[in-house]
């Protein structure tokens, strides 16, 4: 049952991910409200799914890789529906779909049994830190992605080749204001994921701190969001150079989490 | 019963033609009532704009009706006949109704997907219902051509997008601000390009507008205009720090806004966004300024390019457009044709019920001693013969076929149906 949910949220995405690319060359309000629709029923049994498997196994899955990915992308989609709801843009849609599509794609090549915990892990601080984390990362994901349509917009823009594209992307400063919106989100998420991950060592290995590999990727990332806030308020660092940090801060992300994965060192190896 | 245009626009006659032709005012009311009075024409509507002059029939000849609207137009507008001769285009039938749609859907207009063509097709249309001057055919065909002009605008998207260098400006300015109310624009210079794009911001939601000139009470008169506030020249540079759109337009040979002194600008704007729109010839902007982060100049070659861009883009919207009108074109022609038949076909069945009646009443005066019941018997016989005669005919009649027109003219021929 929880497997024919998962595959049948997959579906729903996939289609989704190929009418947002249809979107892209020929978008009409029909194929926005389809895409809409499509990624908010497999949003909502993807949902399911995981509850399912909640209950299942008795502990929150974000166990293992399979679990981590599914997860992930269900956070993507959920802060790009928070975000809807402010700003109406469905063509962001386009660009975030294949990136959860693909996540979905590879937590099912992933095992899926479910095993139960190990004694670390037994811990309430295992919903808290993770969830954290992973609603922090997908809001900086989600920023990334406007930092990429900001940048392609402006090359229309600055090089003033007008085509289709450019009249169906939203305008510059809507790009660059829902970039700072998620960066402001992910920001408070990450530092509260650092804290509750401290406190959780803590009460697990005995220090708060142990420059464990993850621990300090995810300082640096830390400071790196840091500094893009910074930079924004008080030296105008906004548009053009803003989305570019905004990738860069996420292509540290993504970094960390496979440099780790395949170096295999440290304690914080559960995935 | 044909549909019938005869007219110019702009593309075969220029303006001073136009002018001639054109029925502007009590003209027309007096013009639309002499065109209907023309004995071949039975409905009439006449469209009179700045760049056509159209006048709409149905006529039951086209040739004799071609020669009386000439000569009608020739005495109402005194201008000689042989002028008109070569300036008008004249469309019978399915070129009729094509050349209409296409009117009405503002792919015969000088640009293409312009809005006002539709409004002005249906102003004339409300004025010959007033009038009375139209029937059947074209009150359904002005219906399915406006309904069609609809059509084309919402399948199509041969209206979007500016076609001229001041709404291209605008449509720039919304792509890099989302919410023009709340920017600022300064105009720097005069002429009426640069004017009219000003006009253009403020009309989509530009609220403060600082003017710059030279001549200082120049600034100052414009200002007014534009409800703004006037800027010394010599200070502009500073000024501009509060301007996202600015728009240059001034008679300098040489630029007058220089790299570092945007760079220094952007500095104090916090890299705000700025849009710099320079119309000028020779430029006043340097190019170089394009290269900074979050500046985005555009001089008149680049608004241009934006134009043919979109230009281009109606070009092959029109063409999904000729479509759409053909397909609509054939529907109407349908209707069309059906209408044709069934006034035969009555006159036809009245032709065939007054020959009985003419006959049956011969036959009683000549046989009075002919009894009640043998009467009745002959005057069924007599109704069945005639159903059996004309029922073929009337078959023939209500399917359609290619050559209508032609089978209605013979069956009226044949059975004698237009000598009363």
């Amino acid at each position: 049952m929880g497997i024919l949910l998962f595959e049948l949220a997959l579906t729903l995405y996939f289609a989704a991910t190929i009418v947002g690319i249809i979107e892209l060359f020929k978008g009409t309000k029909i194929t926005s409200r389809i895409i809409l629709s499509l990624a908010a029923i497999g949003f909502l049994i993807h949902s399911i799914s995981i509850i399912y498997r909640y209950v299942s196994a008795g502990h929150i899955p974000i166990t293992n890789a399979h679990e981590a990915t599914s997860f992930f992308s269900w956070c993507i989609i959920f802060i790009f529906f928070i975000l809807q709801i402010r700003y109406r843009i469905a063509i962001l849609s386009s660009f975030i779909m294949p990136v959860v599509f693909f996540l979905m794609l590879a937590s099912t090549m992933l095992p899926r049994e479910i095993k139960p915990l190990t004694p670390v892990l037994q811990s309430f601080w295992l919903g808290i830190h993770t969830v954290f984390a992973f609603l922090g990362n997908a809001a900086f994901a989600l920023a990334c992605g406007l930092g990429i349509m900001y940048l392609v917009q402006e090359h229309y823009v600055k090089s003033k080749n007008i085509g289709e594209l450019f009249g169906r992307l939203p305008s510059l400063q809507t790009l660059d204001e829902m970039n700072y919106k998620l960066i402001k989100i992910g920001f408070p998420l990450l530092t509260l994921a650092i804290i509750t991950g401290a406190l959780w060592a803590e009460s697990a290995w005995g220090s708060y701190w142990n420059w464990d590999a993850r621990e300090v990727w995810a300082l640096i990332t830390w400071l790196i969001y840091a500094i893009v806030i910074h930079a924004r308020l008080v030296a105008g660092w906004r548009g053009r150079r803003a989305a570019v940090l905004s990738i860069v801060g996420f292509l540290t992300i993504l970094i960390a989490f496979f440099g780790i994965k395949i170096l295999k060192k440290g304690l914080h190896v559960f995935l | 019963m044909k549909v019938f245009v005869v007219g110019l626009n702009h593309k075969v006659a220029d303006i001073e033609v136009r002018e001639k032709l054109s029925f502007d005012g009590p003209k027309l009311l007096e013009g639309l009532l002499r065109f209907k009075e023309i004995p071949e024409v039975k409905e009439a509507i006449i469209l009179s704009t700045c760049n056509r002059v159209e006048l709409y029939a149905n006529v039951s000849d086209t040739e004799k009706a071609a020669e009386a609207v000439k000569t009608f137009l020739s005495e109402f507008h005194n201008i000689k006949r042989d002028l008109l001769d070569t300036a008008l285009y004249i469309y019978d039938d399915v070129n009729a109704v094509r050349h209409i749609f296409r009117v009405a859907s503002s792919l015969d207009s000088m640009i293409i997907g312009e809005p006002q063509i539709l409004g002005q097709l249906k102003d004339a249309f409300e004025i010959a219902l007033e009038k009375k001057t139209t029937g059947i055919i074209l009150n359904k065909l002005m219906k399915k051509a406006i309904s069609v002009a609809k059509r084309v605008r919402t399948e199509t998207r041969i209206a979007e997008n500016a076609v001229s260098i001041s709404f291209a400006a605008v449509e720039l300015a919304r792509k890099i601000f989302t919410d023009l109310s709340r920017r600022a624009c300064m105009l720097l210079g005069a002429g009426e390009m640069a004017e009219l794009a000003a006009r253009h911001l403020i009309n989509n939601g530009v609220k403060e507008v600082m003017v710059a000139n030279r001549t200082y009470e120049r600034a100052c008169e414009l200002a007014d205009d534009f409800n703004g506030r006037p800027v010394k020249f010599n200070e502009f540079i500073d000024e501009m720090v509060h301007a996202d759109i600015v728009i240059c337009s001034t008679g300098a040979p040489d630029y007058i806004l220089r790299k570092n002194d945007m760079q220094k600008l952007m500095k104090e704007r916090k890299q705000k966004q700025v849009f710099l729109i320079d119309i000028s010839v020779p430029r006043n902007i340097d190019p170089e300024i394009n290269e900074l982060d979050n500046v985005y100049l555009y001089n008149i070659d680049d608004l241009q390019g934006v134009v043919d861009a979109n230009v281009f883009e109606r070009q092959k919207e029109a063409e999904k457009a000729e479509k759409i009108i053909g397909e609509e074109l054939e529907t109407f022609l349908k209707w069309q044709s059906s209408l044709d038949s069934v006034p035969t076909i009555i006159a036809l069945r009245e032709r065939a019920e007054s020959i009985k009646k003419e006959e049956l009443d011969k036959l009683l005066h000549r046989f009075p001693e002919i009894v009640e019941k043998d009467r009745e018997a002959i005057e069924y016989m007599a109704t069945a013969l005639m159903n059996k005669l004309i029922h073929p005919p009337t078959i023939a009649l209500k399917e359609s076929s290619e050559d209508k027109e032609s089978l209605v003219a013979l069956v009226r021929k044949l059975y004698g149906i237009d000598e009363e």
